[in-house]
């Protein structure tokens, strides 16, 4: 009965339209409608299938549309499916599309939605994004990733033109969440067959995303234009989009003060000059991602840390306060769990260190190390390795003034990126610096991470935390188990918890239309608009 | 001569040879690989895609590949990071931005160093000499990673007269700013080579002959000091402009011009093989090319040289 009712409150919610954001009263629109953003680096591959960066993600979601769209605030949107129906054991996905047309006037089918699906889990596509497809757990994708079983065995099948069924291998319900990801884009199967790894050039790429690509000049800008065909073009109202790379950030700022972006981070240290001097446009919103040092609980890590004590002294003695507020002063929050606190459906515990005074947290601090037989006397020695980077630097540094009253030693260990991974991956390493950026919004994307068989470079393993976030994918109202997954994270301590992210910005205030309740930061540019001064 | 430059040119192949064989076995020894990422791949995707770039077959044998690809087909492979584009693509796509800004600013630097060097070596000890050298030791401690963004602040925010970035064949304005950028420094050091040589070359016995003669004082320079100076200045020539048109970093990072400088560093870092090897060999190559036409350029200024 309540399996029901959810279904059937879907199909409501789908039943509305969903057309591009339009203007509001009162405001009157630039006669140039181009919108111009920035991007760190070059958009390394313009295929749905490979791409594995945010940069990439943001220009695929013009270029093409999948299943389902995202609005303003991250919720599910019908893009190329119209509505959709769950069958009563929640494993089968009944999607019915929309009239939508390729950007060559052909019309978008189900089956290539499904050449699309099967593609990204074929060996031969080397998909660094097939893992996505198991995420979803649609049937068979694990069997094919791993060369077991034809492509064509995937969980997903055109019935008719306009009818895709999706058969999970469990019931998942962040399902739908995830088919705003590029990764389920459809790709037009004859472009591709037709030009091989050159279908995405200019030339060739067919989408059928609100944009079409006009050119791509790898590592200087990427130019799309309003695509007519599209099936919402009429309420499309940005006509250029351009993405330009300045591959340093203090650079793009000029450039942006200069007026020729639009849109640019703010570098480290700078908002709260700029949000002083231009408080309309600097722009400070939380952002779905989560900073940690790892501690390495395997056999190859030391052993001090492996006594719980340790590590919670190291948690107690990290002034996440002072890091936020003095060294990246960008809006950030001091992290006391590993979700996001803006994650949908996430309420953290309460009761642990966040609500003690510092002092307090530093006497028992100090009460545990002595306990665990450290103390300045007898000090912890570790080292904490991080990745290249100046704010990495700078919280390293800061972590290691913290700890070095409290007799806990670090030494710092600066490696190269490639580095970094290697060694976190093969547990090479005492306590590294981690983010994690949520795939979807909802906390099993990042408590899964800690799973025993999660991401976990540190190979911590808590059997009653597994069993929780078992439990949680198949629970009516999961939060409860949540909040008692992080309560054992708490207690455990696998991770110190340092800051949840935000995203700082400098935005042309004649942009409108950007999402900024999106915790993912998920945005089209066929909900932009530019208006007049 | 003929036979020098043919012995050299035999030499060469097994020098570039060698450093394939080196560059490829040293990338290979470096901790991860083009796939290791934030998100720890799956194995199976990791053998997938190992698969797929021929990265699990043993090391002699990945080079055999490579040297048979490029000696049969010229064809340095795909992109490891980059897979749309193969390494042919990506090369044809940044090195002729990269030599277009390299010739303009090794042209420039050139001619205004070696002007301002000779302007300071002719009134030596005025304020002339001193103005000019004060340029050039100027230009010299102004490193171009501190001169590019001042020049987008200058040059962009300020006077809104230029791009502050990117790149365009048809329009010179992207041009400019990366040219400065990279050429002041290279100009400095050729203003003080030139001016010291040609203040040795002013004080021998074949200029006193040549004044003593009646000569005018601008045929002296030009035709019996100036040849005689600028040999070490070609002997610095040489190699600065291989680092030049094949791309500086920093050029490519503050400018965004899409050029190789940064593509190569980027290879680097992101450990994509093929690229990485690509512009090693590009790089070598024009190195040992243009050590040649130096060498030859000697022999032709100095009689004294021969081979």
């Amino acid at each position: 009965m309540t399996k029901l009712f959810t279904t059937t409150a879907l199909l409501a919610a789908l039943a509305l339209p969903a057309y591009a954001v339009q203007p509001a009263d009162g405001e009157t629109l630039a006669d140039s409608q181009t919108y111009t953003y920035w991007l760190l680096d070059a958009i390394k591959t313009l295929d749905p299938a490979k791409n594995t960066d945010v940069e990439g993600s943001d220009a695929l979601r013009s270029l093409f549309e999948g299943l389902m769209n995202e609005d303003a605030k991250g919720e599910m949107v019908p893009g190329v499916a119209e509505s959709y129906e769950v069958s009563d054991d929640q494993l089968v996905y009944t999607f019915k599309l929309r009239d939508a047309k390729w950007s060559n006037g052909e019309p978008v089918t189900a089956g290539d939605f499904a050449y699309a699906w099967q593609r990204v889990v074929k060996p031969e596509t080397a998909s660094e994004y097939a893992w996505y497809m198991e995420l979803m757990n649609v049937k068979n994708a694990t069997e094919i990733v791993a060369g077991d079983m034809p492509a064509e065995e995937l969980g997903v099948k055109a019935i008719d033109d306009k009818t895709l069924e999706v058969t999970l291998t469990k019931p998942t319900p962040y399902f739908v969440s995830t088919l705003s990801h590029a990764s389920t884009f459809p790709v037009p199967r004859a472009v591709v067959e037709e030009f091989g790894d050159n279908w995405t050039q200019p030339d060739h790429l067919v989408g059928n995303g609100a944009f079409t690509l006009a050119s791509h000049n790898l590592g200087v800008e990427l130019v799309m234009n309003k695509n007519p065909e599209y099936w919402d073009a009429d309420n499309v109202l940005m006509e250029t989009v351009r993405a330009v790379t300045v591959n340093d950030n203090n650079v793009a700022l000029t450039r942006y003060q200069a007026g020729e972006l639009d849109r640019v981070q703010i570098p480290a240290g700078q908002y709260p000059r700029l949000s002083e001097q231009s408080p309309e446009e600097a722009v400070s919103v939380p952002y779905g991602c989560s900073y940690a040092y790892v501690m390495n609980l395997s056999d190859k890590g030391p052993e001090a840390l492996k006594d719980v004590r340790v590590r919670q002294a190291m948690a107690l003695g990290l002034n996440r306060e002072v890091i936020v507020d003095q060294v990246l002063q960008g809006g950030q929050k001091p992290a006391y769990s590993w979700t996001h606190w803006a994650i949908n459906g996430f309420t953290p515990p309460e009761g642990g260190m966040a609500d003690m005074s510092m002092e307090d947290r530093i006497a028992k601090a100090k009460e545990l190390l002595a306990e665990a037989g450290y103390g300045p006397e007898n000090p912890v020695k570790v080292s904490l390795q991080y990745n290249t980077d100046d704010s990495h630097r700078l919280l390293a540094i800061a972590a290691q003034q913290f700890w070095r009253p409290l007799g806990i030693e670090v030494e710092l260990n600066n490696v190269e990126w490639k580095v970094h991974t290697d060694r976190l991956q093969s547990q090479d390493f005492d306590v590294a610096r981690y983010a994690w950026c949520a795939d979807y919004n909802e906390p099993s994307t990042f408590l899964d991470w800690f799973r025993t068989d999660g991401y976990n470079s540190g190979k911590w393993s808590n059997a009653e935390y597994d069993e929780l976030l078992a439990e949680a994918a198949t629970a009516e109202d999961p939060a409860p188990l949540y909040q008692q997954a992080e309560e054992i994270l708490a207690e455990e301590m696998p991770a110190i918890f340092v800051y949840h992210y935000a995203k700082v910005e400098m935005i042309n205030p004649d942009i409108k239309g950007l999402p900024r309740e999106n915790l993912l930061n998920t945005w089209y540019a066929k909900d932009l608009y530019r208006v007049a001064d | 001569m003929i036979a020098f430059i043919l012995r050299r040119l035999a030499v060469a192949v097994p020098t570039l040879l060698l450093l394939i064989v080196f560059s490829f076995i040293l990338m290979h020894m470096a901790p991860g690989g083009p796939f290791t990422a934030e998100r720890a791949l799956p194995p199976q995707v990791i053998a997938n895609l190992e698969a797929q770039y021929g990265l699990n077959d043993p090391l002699w044998l990945q080079i055999w590949h490579y040297l048979y690809n490029i000696v049969v087909h010229f064809d340095f492979g795909p992109s490891f990071v980059y897979p749309d584009r193969s390494v042919n693509q990506l090369i044809a796509a940044g090195f002729p931005v990269t030599l277009t800004y390299g010739i303009l600013s090794f042209v420039s630097a050139i001619v205004l160093g070696v002007s301002l060097g000779v302007v300071a070596a002719i009134w030596h000890n005025s304020w002339v000499d001193y103005i000019a050298v004060g340029i050039s030791i100027g230009a010299q401690v102004l490193p171009n990673f501190v001169m590019a963004p001042l020049l987008v602040l200058v040059l962009t925010l300020w006077y809104r007269l230029l791009p502050g970035g990117g790149w365009s064949f048809s329009d010179p304005s992207f041009w400019i700013m990366p040219v400065i950028a990279l050429a002041t420094s290279y100009m400095a050091s050729i203003a003080r080579i030139t001016r010291s040589s040609m203040l040795e070359v002013l004080g021998s016995n074949h200029i006193r002959t040549a004044r003593a003669k009646g000569m005018p004082e601008y045929r002296v320079i030009i035709r019996h000091a100036l040849k005689p100076a600028m040999l070490p200045v070609i002997s610095y020539l040489g190699p600065v402009f291989v680092s030049m048109i094949t791309g500086s970093v920093v050029i490519d990072m503050y400018f965004s011009t899409g050029g190789i400088g940064k593509a190569f560093v980027d290879s680097a870092l992101n450990r994509d093989y093929a690229v990485m090897m690509g512009v090693t060999i590009l790089v070598g190559a024009l190195t040992i090319l243009f050590n040649l036409i130096v060498d030859v350029l000697y022999a032709w200024i100095d009689p004294k040289i021969r081979y």
